[in-house]
C-alpha cells in the first residue's frame, strides 16, 4: 500500500481553485483562436477577441476569468493501492477549497441550503465524485462551474424509439432556450444512457475532456460532429448576438441502460470551461 | 474594442438615439445589483417607495464581483444572467432607472416596460470579467453591505465596452441577431 497523507491532498486542491481560475486551457485558447478565424459576424468577432484578452489579463494579472468561479466540483480517482492518512478526505478536500478561494480573492458562491440561503463565506462544500480504480495514484480534476450555465443544463428521460434524432431535437432545444445566457460560444457536455443520475454526470464528464479530442467511439465521434455542426446552424453565435460560433465543441459520453429507458443530460459550460488535473 | 464613446449618467436624447446593435463605451457611474439585492430594493420600493441609494436616471450593472486583492479597485467583474431579475425589474424603471447591464435575454413584460419608461437593456461580454475589470477605476460599497459579493457597489467606469440589446423602439438584439445568422440544417 502507499501512504498518502490528506494535507499533501489539500495543499493540491488549493493550488489548483487558483490555477484554473487564473489559466484558460490551452485547448479552449485554441478553439476559440480557430472560432475568431470563422465566425461571420463583426460584432460576434469582437466578443472572441474580448474572450481572448480577458485570458491574457487574467494569467498575467492574477485576476480570475470570470467572477463566477463557481461551485467547487472535485473529481477524485483513488487507486485501490494508496492508503490515505492523516485525516478524512472529504474535509481535506473542503479544507483546500476554502484555503484556495481565500488566498485568491475568488468569490464565495456558495449558500447553506438552497432555500435559506445564507453564504457559507469559504465556497464550501465542494461537490465531490469518487471513483476507485486499480493502481497506487490519486487522480484529482477540480472544475470551477459557472452557476449561469449550469442553470441552463437538462435532462429528459427520452423513450428508447426516439433515438438519435430525439438526442439531437433535445440538445438543440436546449442551447436553443439557452440563448446568450449560458455564456456562448458553449462547450456542450451531453450524457447519453445509465439512470437518471448517472447520465447527468456522464454529461459533466464530457466538458472535462480536452475540447478537440473526440470520442473514441466512431459512431459518437460522427455525432459529435453533426451535433456541433447543427447547433452552429441556430444563429445565437457569441454571446448570443447573431453568428455562426455557438459551440466550441459537442462532447458525448455513453453509457449502458435499461431496455426502458434512454436518459439524456445536456450539461452547458460557459467558453471560460476551466479544469486542471494533478496526478498524485 | 470599438463603440461610441457614451457618458453616464444616460441623457434623454442618448437614449432616443440608442439602437440595438450599437456598441458603447461608457464613462461615469454604475450600481452593482444582483439577485439578493434586488430582493431588498423591491421590498424597500413597495414599503416606502424609498431606496437606500439613489437610482433614479441610473444604470444598474447585474454583476457580483470576486473580493478585490490588495492593491486593486475590484476583483473579476463580468455581468451576470438577467433573466433571474426580470420579475424585480419592472419596479425600478417606473421608479426611474435607465438603464441595465447584464447578459441574456429578457422577458416580455421587461421589453414591453423598457418601451414604457424608455429605458435601455446592455449587455456586456459575460466572462469576461477581468477585462472588464480594467476599465473600473473605483469602487465603493453604497448599500447591503451584509450580502457580500451581492451588495450594491458603485463603480466608477472609464469606457466600459456594452452592446446595445433592447433599444426604446422595442427591438432586441437577441432576436434579430440569431434570425440573421440562422440556417436550416
Amino acid at each position: 500500500m502507499r501512504r498518502i497523507n490528506v494535507e499533501v491532498i489539500t495543499q493540491n486542491i488549493a493550488e489548483m481553485c487558483c490555477e484554473a481560475n487564473f489559466n484558460l486551457g490551452k485547448d479552449i485558447i485554441e478553439g476559440l483562436t480557430e472560432a475568431l478565424k470563422n465566425e461571420e459576424s463583426p460584432v460576434g468577432r469582437d466578443v472572441i477577441q474580448q474572450i481572448l484578452n480577458n485570458a491574457e489579463i487574467s494569467s498575467r494579472d492574477g485576476v480570475p476569468l470570470c467572477q463566477d468561479t463557481g461551485f467547487a466540483v472535485v473529481f477524485i480517482e483513488l487507486g485501490q493501492e494508496v492508503s490515505l492518512v492523516g485525516g478524512d478526505l472529504d474535509e481535506a478536500i473542503n479544507k483546500g477549497v476554502r484555503e484556495g478561494y481565500h488566498r485568491c480573492y475568488l468569490r464565495k458562491s456558495m449558500v447553506n441550503d438552497p432555500l435559506m440561503r445564507d453564504n457559507t463565506g469559504d465556497n464550501t462544500p465542494a461537490v465531490v465524485h469518487y471513483n476507485i480504480v486499480p493502481g497506487n495514484n490519486i487522480k484529482i480534476t477540480f472544475v470551477p462551474k459557472g452557476g449561469g450555465s449550469e442553470n441552463m443544463s437538462r435532462i429528459k428521460m427520452l423513450k428508447p424509439t426516439e433515438g438519435e434524432s430525439g438526442i439531437i431535437d433535445f440538445v438543440l432545444e436546449t442551447v436553443n432556450a439557452a440563448g446568450a445566457n449560458a455564456c456562448p460560444p458553449v462547450v456542450i457536455g451531453v450524457g447519453i444512457g445509465g439512470t437518471f443520475e448517472t447520465c447527468a454526470l456522464l454529461a459533466k464528464k464530457a466538458l472535462l475532456r480536452p475540447l478537440q479530442q473526440v470520442n473514441s467511439n466512431v459512431y459518437y465521434a460522427d455525432l459529435e460532429k453533426r451535433l456541433c455542426m447543427a447547433v452552429n446552424c441556430l444563429g445565437i453565435g457569441p454571446q448570443g448576438f447573431g453568428g455562426r460560433i455557438t459551440a466550441l465543441a459537442v462532447h458525448i459520453e455513453a453509457a449502458p441502460t435499461h431496455i426502458a429507458c434512454l436518459p439524456t443530460a445536456v450539461n452547458l459550460n460557459c467558453h471560460a470551461s476551466r479544469h486542471v488535473q494533478r496526478i498524485l | 474594442m470599438s463603440g461610441m464613446k457614451v457618458s453616464l449618467p444616460l441623457t434623454e436624447q442618448m437614449i432616443h438615439d440608442l439602437r440595438c446593435g450599437d456598441q458603447l463605451l461608457l464613462s461615469g457611474f454604475l450600481y452593482t445589483a444582483r439577485d439578493a439585492a434586488h430582493k431588498r430594493l423591491v421590498e424597500s420600493l413597495s414599503k416606502n417607495g424609498k431606496l437606500p441609494v439613489e437610482l433614479k436616471g441610473q444604470v444598474i450593472y447585474y454583476a457580483g464581483p470576486t473580493p478585490a486583492p490588495p492593491g486593486r479597485v475590484i476583483g473579476s467583474a463580468g455581468p451576470t444572467t438577467s433573466q433571474r431579475m426580470d420579475s424585480m425589474t419592472i419596479p425600478l424603471l417606473e421608479y426611474g432607472v435607465k438603464g441595465l447591464i447584464g447578459k441574456g435575454s429578457r422577458s416580455e413584460e421587461v421589453k414591453k416596460a423598457l418601451v414604457q419608461y424608455k429605458a435601455v437593456y446592455l449587455a456586456a461580454t459575460g466572462g469576461a470579467g477581468a477585462l472588464l475589470a480594467q476599465r473600473i477605476k473605483s469602487a465603493e460599497i453604497v448599500a447591503y453591505e451584509d450580502l457580500g459579493p451581492e451588495a450594491i457597489y458603485k463603480l466608477e467606469v472609464q469606457e466600459f465596452p456594452v452592446v446595445v440589446i433592447n433599444d426604446i423602439n422595442g427591438n432586441d438584439l437577441y432576436e434579430a441577431g440569431q434570425k440573421a445568422y440562422k440556417r436550416l440544417i
